[in-house]
């Protein structure tokens, strides 16, 4: 009953999709304003059937009603309300038909937002969100129907992947990054319009940042919950392999960054207006691409869910996603805006242009050696991974690039730089750099790459740190302002540049805890009785003994050791060994001691009941500063939120019309 | 309409930057690829195989798994599948082995394979199954066998 009514449902968001996307092209190319209202019905359509269709599955799971199949495939009566909710998006179908939902949500955000704005791009825009909605809701209705009936019904079920109920990030590690890739159709959209439009102006643009950021923030967050989820959880003692599926987070990543610098550009002079298009229809292209990926079983990693049979129509997809994002490009494209041409050598305008290319060459090599086992299996028959090597070597020098270019632009004055520049702007930055550099030396720390991050982190830090807060001690001297008022009334001024450079602070701070960790790492292993110790960089563990217990859905063998940290602390750590009753191998959880320092990262590899007490096994790491890779999420999500939220309204009455006059009012913003 | 030198020479360089850039990166990637091989596929690859990076996939043949006298090194051999004339490799490894290592079980060993036809691993992985059935009928509480010991032991020396 429930399966009769979820598929109801995707199939009337199907037809509102269908329907939505050709009235929105076809009206919005004859330019018939009355089709608008129609467009718009389609979307509250098509996000009314989604949300409906999940909060069907969702009442199907929480009722354990093995009739509907993938509740047979995820759902068990005794995995954990929470877990059981979650487990919606933790097989393929489930994870599809969610993907539904965010997208009806982010289409009924995008008209709400849209509806006071006359133009026929807000109908064209729509219609291509719409049209990317089809697929998503034929991939449901069809190939990935999670609705399907099972008979005879079974009693119950084998519950979700194990891996994915070992953590309580895995609640909110999918979500994010869902809404990351999800928000990519939004710009999508905003860019098929504005070169079917063939006029991009003020409002659209600053339309399309928006959204980009939007997405570009969940991505963020979802990339780095993703990277602790794989520290915490799978307890192979890393954060980070160049795995596909990681890969294929990381694409959209890139070119949607490169694109919230080249706006920068196109909004201060019309330069590189074709670029910046191609890089909003990019990301999207790269998060089909990666959800093909990720979702048809192609690449045989831990992340992917299962072999199933969707990946030709995900491939399909994807090619004409590619095919009309450059046939519009090279058809349309050229009627966008005159190109000016680019200012001095030394300007920050060549800064972001250094920039988008590093960019793109991060893409072109990350995606190259991504796809590479892909197409030599397929021509040659040979099946062959990229070792992270090679991801390493092309990623740390142009990371390397792009954190230097990160302390050089913002020095830089728009236009051109005179002799007085960098005597000005570099001197003081430099010194701290090299200062860094000097006092990590002395310390005793080695190793090219990780030293070149920290002089840079130094430097970029302080350009940083400079332009944040110059404007602040201005205000203090010339108004005699108390410093916190000073600093928000400046940042309120200049609220995309603060939050920029909030994220630049961020991004600093991953910097250093990447170079710090993966250069500084130790790792020992070791078989202990009771009683017995190891060491490792200054931490000694004992081992106490084995414990058993059990939770509802699962049991498990804890190892208890007792922790003395480097500076003098203790403490008690107990990495497990959980037993899931359906799962056919233990999914171990490490045990983690973090501090601002170092962590201590302890997985228990096996262990023995035999002889006196029985022994344990354990692998033992150090890691130094890698808490600061999650730990810098907030100073992201802040710096976007500072960047992206909406300005008071202060120009209430716009006639009608008069949308130049609105384009003009918020272009200032 | 004719472009000014200073476009035509943005042009070229990027070009050259963009083929220097892709010569790079493949010239890197030719060196950095692990190779997916079975034991048979890598025997009959011959020369070919030495030196290479390998994911070695297969299963622990029985009564193979030994340590040396100081327990820091593990050998066994990697057959095709259970057959007992199954091609099969031997492998060394220095690491513990992790808690489900036993006979009989799929394993993926990464590393090298020298002209000795000894394949020296520093990582072994046991074969996830990533199968989340239910049980069949008569089959029981699998994950109960797995907490036995006779299983947990079979990879520690006696």
């Amino acid at each position: 009953m429930r399966g009769t009514l979820g598929y109801a449902f995707v199939l009337g968001g199907l037809l509102c999709a269908i329907f939505g996307a050709v009235v929105g092209i076809e009206g919005g190319l004859r330019r018939r304003p009355a089709t608008r209202l129609w467009v718009e019905r389609a979307t509250t359509g098509f996000f009314l059937c989604m949300l409906g269709a999940n909060l069907t599955m969702v009442w199907a799971l929480v009722a354990h009603d093995f009739s509907v199949q993938y509740v047979s495939h995820v759902g068990s009566r005794s995995t954990p309300l929470v877990y059981t909710v979650v487990s919606l998006w933790s097989a393929l179908e489930g994870s599809i038909l969610f993907w539904g939902a965010i997208l009806g949500v982010y289409l009924f955000a995008f008209a709400r937002a849209q509806h006071d704005s006359r133009g026929r791009n807000v109908e064209m825009a729509l219609g291509a969100m719409l049209g990317a909605a089809t697929f998503f809701a034929f991939l449901i209705a069809g190939p990935a129907n999670p609705f399907g009936p099972v008979s005879p019904v079974p009693p119950d079920g084998p519950g979700p992947n194990a891996l994915l109920q070992n953590h309580i990030l895995m609640v909110i590690h999918p979500p994010m990054l869902y809404c990351g890739y999800v928000g990519m159709t939004v710009p999508f959209g905003i860019a098929v319009a504005a070169l079917l439009d063939g006029h991009l102006g003020e409002a659209w643009l600053n339309a399309l940042r928006r959204w980009t950021l939007l997405a570009w923030t969940f991505l963020t967050v979802g990339i780095i919950l993703g990277s602790w989820w794989a520290y915490a959880v799978l307890g192979w003692g890393g954060y980070w392999a160049w795995d596909p599926v990681e890969n294929a987070s990381f694409l959209p990543w890139l070119t949607a960054t490169a694109f919230l610098h080249a706006t920068m550009l196109q909004e201060r002079r019309r330069v590189l207006t074709l670029w910046t298009m191609s890089l909003a229809l990019a990301s999207f292209a790269l998060t089909v691409l990666g959800t093909f990926m990720t979702r048809s079983g192609i690449f045989n990693s831990v992340h992917s869910f299962t072999q199933s049979d969707i990946g030709p129509t995900f491939l399909v997809f994807l090619g004409v996603v590619v095919a009309v994002s450059i046939g519009l490009l090279a058809v349309r494209g050229p009627m966008l805006a005159p190109e000016d041409p680019l200012p001095g050598l030394a300007s920050r305008e060549t800064a972001i242009l250094v920039n988008n290319l590093l960019f793109a060459a991060l893409t072109f090599t990350i995606l190259l050696g991504t796809v590479f086992p892909l197409v030599r299996e397929a021509f040659f028959g040979v099946r062959v991974s990229v070792g992270a090597p090679y991801f390493n070597r092309m990623a740390i020098p142009l990371g390397i690039a792009v954190l230097f270019l990160m302390g050089v632009g913002p020095s830089l004055p728009w236009g051109r730089a005179d002799a007085g520049t960098f005597q000005r702007q570099f001197l003081v930055p430099l010194a701290v750099g090299l200062a860094v550099l000097g006092g990590c030396l002395l310390a005793g720390l080695r190793g090219g790459a990780a030293l070149t991050t920290f002089a840079l982190g130094g430097f970029v830090a302080t350009v940083t740190l400079r332009e944040l807060f110059l404007p602040t001690f201005v205000r203090m001297r010339e108004k005699g302002e108390k410093p916190w008022t000073s600093f928000a009334r400046s940042a309120a001024r200049a609220r995309r540049r603060t939050g920029g450079y909030l994220v630049h602070l961020a991004v600093v701070l991953v910097f250093v805890a990447i170079a710090a960790s993966q250069a500084y790492v130790q790792h020992t292993t070791g078989t202990l009785m009771p009683g017995q110790t190891l060491s490792l960089g200054g931490y000694t563990v004992r081992f106490t003994g084995l414990e058993e217990g059990a939770d509802p859905h699962r049991r498990w063998v804890a190892a208890r050791l007792d922790v003395t940290t480097p500076r003098g602390g203790h403490g008690t750590l107990a990495p497990r060994m959980n037993f899931y009753e359906r799962s056919t191998d233990p999914v171990g959880s490490p045990a983690v001691a973090s501090s601002a320092f170092d962590d201590l990262y302890l997985t228990l590899l096996a262990f023995n009941e035999n002889g006196q007490g029985g022994s344990a096994s354990f692998n033992m790491w150090t890691f130094p500063l890698v808490g600061w890779i999650w730990w810098s999420i907030p100073l992201f999500v802040l710096g976007a939120l500072v960047a992206a939220w909406p300005k008071r309204r202060s120009v209430p009455v716009v006639s009608e019309g008069s949308t130049a006059a609105a384009d003009a009012a918020r272009g200032t913003a | 309409m004719a472009l000014k030198r200073t476009t035509w020479l943005a042009v070229a360089a990027l070009l050259i930057a963009g083929g220097a850039l892709a010569f790079i990166a493949l010239g890197d990637l030719g060196s950095n690829l692990v190779y997916y091989w079975t034991p048979a596929e890598m025997l009959d690859a011959g020369s070919k195989a030495y030196g290479a990076t390998i994911r070695l996939g297969g299963v622990v043949q029985r009564g193979t798994i030994a340590w040396d006298s100081g327990h820091t090194e593990l050998t066994f051999r990697v057959a095709n599948d259970m057959t007992p004339t199954a091609k099969n490799v031997l492998v060394r490894v220095r690491e513990t082995p992790p808690q489900m290592f036993r006979e009989g079980i799929g394993v993926v060993v990464e590393g090298t394979f020298d002209k000795s036809q000894v394949f020296t691993s520093n990582r072994l992985m046991v074969n996830h199954s990533n199968e989340y059935r239910p049980p069949k009928p008569g089959e029981g509480d699998r994950w109960k066998n797995t907490l036995s010991s006779d299983t947990t032991s079979s990879a520690r020396p006696k």
